[in-house]
C-alpha cells in the first residue's frame, strides 16, 4: 500500500514540476519537440532511480557534514555514463538536448529525492519513488513537449498531423510554440488546470490579491 | 578585438539570456525572486560565481580534459579525459562557491550577511554549470569564457530583479486563486522572455 501511494502519488497531487517547483530548467529547453521530450524522460528516470537507489543503499555511512558533496558525486557518474549511452545510442537526438543531459546533475528533482527520501529510506522504496516522481515529471514533459510540436510545427514525433500551408496544406505553424516564452507560458496554464481541478493543491500564500476577495472586506479596515 | 568581447557580453545579456532564453536557473529564479532585495543578493551571488567558476573551468578543460590535452606527459597522447567533464566542473564549482562563502566570512562580515546564505544554494544552481557546459560546447578561450561568464550572469542578475519587482506590484491585483503563486508568475516569466525577444539579431 505504501509503495503504491509513493508511486502514484508525485504524478499528479505531488508533482515533481507542477507543485513541488523542482527540475524545471530542463522541463522548459527539451519540449520543443516529443522525441527530445521523450528522451529527456528516459534519461532522468535512469538517473533518478539509480541515485535514489544507491545514496539510500550508503545513508547510514554517509556522514551529514558532506552528504551534499556525496549526492552530488554519485549523481554526477550516474549522469556521465547516462551521458555516453545517449551519445552511442542516439546521437542526433542527445546534439539537439546539447547541454541540458549535462544539466541532470543540477536537475533539482535528483538532488531533491536524495535528499528528501532516500536519506531516511530503504533501497526497495527509494527506488520506487525515484520511478514515481520521474514518471511524474515525464508526464509533464511529454504533454509540453506534445502541445509545442503540434502547434508550432504541426507534426507528432515527427510526423505530420497538420499539413502546414508551406508544405501545401492548410495548417499555419504557431511558430512562437517552438520558442521559449511558449514553454512558460504553458506550463503556467498546466498548473493553473492541475489547480483548478485540485482546489487543495492552491497556494496558501496570502497575497494583497486575496484581501480583494469578496468576505476580506471586513479586514481590510 | 574590443568590439568581439562587447558584442559576446551583450548576446550573453541581452540575446541569450541564461533565465529567460535557456531557462537555466529556474528553481532560484522562481523562488527567490518574490522580492527585489533578496532577488539583488542572488543576482550579485550568480554573477560572482559565474564570472569565477567559468574562467576556473576553462583552464582545466584546456589543461586536463581537452582531447590531446594530456600530451604533455610521457605516454598521454592518446588520452582523452572529455568524459570526466561534468564530474570536474560540478567538483570546482562545489568547491568553489565554498572558498568564496569562507573567504567571503572571514573578510567582510557584512557582505556575507547579504550575499552568504545563497552561495550554498548557488552551487546547484544550473546556471552555473550551464554556463561551463556552453563554454566548453562553444570553444571560448579563456578571456571569451571570463567575459561570457560574467554577462551571463549580469543578464541572470538583471531578469531575476526585474521579475521580482513585477512581483512585488502583483500582490496588488486580484489574481485568480488556482493562478496565483506559481502559475500567475509562469506567465509573467512568459511575458518577459517574449519582450526580450526583441534584443535577438541585435549585433554590436
Amino acid at each position: 500500500m505504501k509503495a503504491r501511494e509513493v508511486v502514484l502519488d508525485p504524478l499528479v497531487d505531488n508533482n515533481p514540476i507542477g507543485i513541488q517547483v523542482l527540475g524545471i530548467c530542463s522541463a522548459l529547453a527539451v519540449t520543443t519537440k516529443l522525441s527530445t521530450a521523450f528522451v529527456m524522460s528516459c534519461a532522468v528516470i535512469g538517473v533518478l532511480v539509480a541515485s535514489s537507489a544507491s545514496v539510500s543503499l550508503i545513508r547510514k555511512h554517509i556522514p551529514s557534514s558532506i552528504r551534499i558533496i556525496t549526492q552530488l558525486t554519485i549523481i554526477a557518474s550516474l549522469v556521465i555514463v547516462a551521458d555516453q549511452i545517449l551519445k552511442a545510442f542516439v546521437y542526433e537526438i542527445s546534439l539537439q538536448l546539447s547541454v541540458f543531459v549535462g544539466l541532470i546533475i543540477t536537475n533539482c528533482i535528483v538532488m531533491g529525492r536524495a535528499e528528501a527520501f532516500a536519506m531516511q529510506n530503504p533501497p526497495g522504496l527509494s527506488a520506487l519513488d525515484a520511478l514515481g516522481n520521474g514518471l511524474g515529471y515525464s508526464v509533464v514533459l511529454i504533454s509540453v513537449g506534445l502541445v509545442r510540436e503540434l502547434v508550432g510545427s504541426g507534426r507528432i514525433a515527427g510526423i505530420t498531423v497538420l499539413t502546414p500551408v508551406n508544405e501545401g496544406g492548410w495548417y499555419q505553424p504557431n511558430g512562437l510554440f517552438v520558442l521559449a516564452p511558449a514553454a512558460f507560458i504553458l506550463i503556467g496554464i498546466m498548473i493553473w488546470i492541475a489547480r483548478l481541478v485540485r482546489p487543495h493543491l492552491v497556494e496558501e500564500e496570502a497575497g494583497a490579491g486575496a484581501l480583494l476577495e469578496p468576505g476580506y472586506e471586513g479586514n481590510l479596515r | 578585438m574590443l568590439e568581439h568581447y562587447l558584442s559576446l557580453a551583450t548576446k550573453a545579456i541581452f540575446v541569450e539570456n541564461m533565465a529567460l532564453a535557456f531557462f537555466l536557473g529556474m528553481c532560484s529564479f522562481l523562488a527567490v525572486s518574490k522580492r527585489v532585495e533578496t532577488a539583488m543578493g542572488i543576482g550579485a551571488a550568480v554573477v560572482f560565481v559565474l564570472g569565477l567558476t567559468c574562467p576556473l573551468n576553462n583552464i582545466l578543460y584546456r589543461v586536463l580534459l581537452e582531447e590531446g590535452a594530456l600530451a604533455w606527459i610521457p605516454g598521454g597522447e592518446g588520452l582523452n579525459l572529455g568524459f570526466l567533464t561534468f564530474l570536474v566542473m560540478i567538483g570546482t564549482i562545489a568547491a568553489s562557491t565554498q572558498v568564496v562563502e569562507m573567504a567571503i566570512d572571514r573578510f567582510s562580515p557584512a557582505l556575507y550577511g547579504s550575499l552568504g546564505i545563497f552561495l550554498p544554494l548557488i552551487a546547484v544552481n544550473c546556471a552555473i554549470l550551464g554556463g561551463s557546459l556552453f563554454m566548453v560546447q562553444r570553444d571560448y578561450s579563456f578571456a571569451e569564457a571570463t567575459v561570457f561568464g560574467v554577462g551571463s550572469g549580469l543578464g541572470f542578475a538583471l531578469a531575476i530583479v526585474a521579475l521580482a519587482a513585477v512581483r512585488e506590484r502583483m500582490r496588488y491585483s486580484n489574481v485568480p486563486a488556482p493562478l496565483r503563486g506559481l502559475g500567475i508568475t509562469f506567465i509573467t516569466v512568459g511575458l518577459m522572455s517574449l519582450g526580450f525577444m526583441a534584443f535577438s539579431g541585435i549585433q554590436l
